[in-house]
């Protein structure tokens, strides 16, 4: 298993309580806004703590209630793709792309420079833009070239196509998965469109209040 | 009797001293103060914006206690370094600090606060130790809150004028700073040179709030967003 994660976690109206695998593909989060799906993204990256429960990446425990583990986001090795993308709006789409780079000797799987990231993204021309100069479909672009250049093990997406309009959005959908092909890493999406979760999910999980509540096995495996 | 532009040297040299200090202090305690939680925060930020509220002459006399020959912090200066604080220049700059800090510290907490979180949590999931976030994304977005803290810190420091008055004394020359020369040149009739003085205290402060207000106001590239 390429991730699993069992966790409980205490929310203002109910209590989010999910147990999810994934060893390869795409992995759909799919429910309501307020379901608990960004909280999961969240405690899987280690922006929030679980009240209970373990998490494993890569046969690697990041967070575990019962022996007290929790590893610094830092060193999780997951990529994550905010919902508003949270590209830092001083620096040129340059500089956010190698913001996150992993410094020499530091275990890197594959030799990554920008030019290769912005090129596989399609948006080298803009390597000299500042983020309120290009489209929100670039700006999506650049988020994902951001979280790739960290040679991440996992990539979290949260909401990533939903500010788009519909022809950027199924253009970027496509290319999520081409990436995901590509890169053979597990990406976990959120997404309240069922539609977009069925399109690109190998595994679809549908969340309510917490609770999982149906789970669809994806039949074709790559 | 002729212009000293004395008094004018003084209070730059202080006003920047002063300066100087309330910056490489205010700026960590704030950031501290915006990110953490603890017991008594709110004691802390109370006593740290204290200032702002006294009297000058109570700050001033606060000080002498604390500064004076017989004071904690005086008698050790005495003993180890053989120095003064009290009817010097260095008081004079601490009273201009400790009056300007929290202006400064205000300024500067509201705009690391104002900075969005999630910019900061992206650089940590980019693999940002917090020393890295806090000086690549949240100072460089918090420049401008920053920036006016500074020019705010100068001026009150510059115009400065009861503590000051109370610690370092009224000595022309060595401590005697442009408000305390107005003070005492009209006091002794002289108001020749308070006037010359009035008029360049007036427009300076003059000149750096209406400065900062256009700062405020110019467009800006590094916006959040498509509201460019």
């Amino acid at each position: 298993m390429m991730f699993k994660a069992h966790i409980r976690k205490k929310l203002p109206i109910f209590e989010l309580d999910v147990d999810i695998s994934l060893s390869h593909g795409i992995l759909a989060l799919v429910g309501p806004s307020g379901a608990g799906k960004t909280t999961i993204l969240q405690c899987v990256a280690g922006l929030q703590t679980p009240s209970w429960g373990e998490i494993n990446i890569h046969g690697k425990t990041v967070f575990s209630s019962e022996h007290g583990a929790n590893i610094p986001i830092r060193n999780r090795r997951i990529g994550y793709v905010f919902q508003d993308y949270a590209l830092f709006p001083h620096m040129t789409v340059e500089k956010n792309v190698m913001y996150g780079k992993p410094r020499k000797g530091s275990t890197p799987n594959k030799v990554l420079t920008a030019s290769n990231v912005l090129e596989l993204l399609k948006i080298e021309h803009l390597r000299n833009r500042y983020p309120n100069q290009i489209s929100g479909g670039e700006k999506q672009r650049v988020a994902l070239a951001r979280a790739l250049m960290t040679e991440p093990e996992l990539l979290l997406l949260d909401e990533p196509l939903s500010a788009l309009d519909q022809d950027t959005r199924s253009t970027l959908q496509q290319e999520l998965h081409k990436l995901q092909v590509q890169w053979q890493i597990p990406f976990i999406l959120v997404t309240h469109d069922l539609q977009e979760a069925e399109m690109l999910g190998d595994q679809i999980i549908k969340l309510d209040r917490g609770k999982q509540e149906a789970i669809k096995k994806s039949t074709n495996t790559q | 009797m002729e212009f000293s532009f004395i008094p004018i040297i003084l209070s730059l040299k202080v006003a920047l001293a002063a300066v100087i200090i309330v910056a490489c202090s205010s700026i960590p305690i704030a950031g501290l103060m915006a990110k953490r939680e603890f017991l008594g925060k709110d004691v802390v930020e109370s006593v740290i914006t204290l200032p702002l509220v006294l009297p000058p002459s109570v700050v001033g006399f606060m000080l002498l206690v604390v500064f004076g020959k017989n004071g904690p912090l005086g008698k050790l200066l005495e003993q180890w370094f053989h120095t003064r604080i009290v009817f010097t220049l260095a008081g004079a700059v601490i009273a201009a600090a400790v009056v300007s800090f929290p202006l400064m510290y205000q300024s500067v907490k509201a705009a690391i606060e104002s900075v969005d979180q999630n910019l900061e949590k992206a650089a940590r999931t980019l693999g940002a130790r917090e020393l890295r976030v806090f000086f690549t994304i949240t100072l460089p977005l918090a420049w401008n809150g920053i920036v006016a803290g500074l020019v705010l810190a100068f001026a009150r420091s510059l115009g400065e004028f009861g503590a000051t008055l109370m610690i370092a004394g009224n000595i022309p020359g060595k401590t005697q700073t442009m408000p305390l020369a107005i003070y005492f040149a009209n006091e002794s009739g002289d108001t020749g040179q308070a006037s010359i003085l009035v008029v360049i205290m007036t427009v300076f402060s003059f000149l750096a709030i209406y400065g900062l207000n256009r700062w405020g106001k110019r467009p800006k590239r590094d916006s959040r967003g498509d509201s460019a």
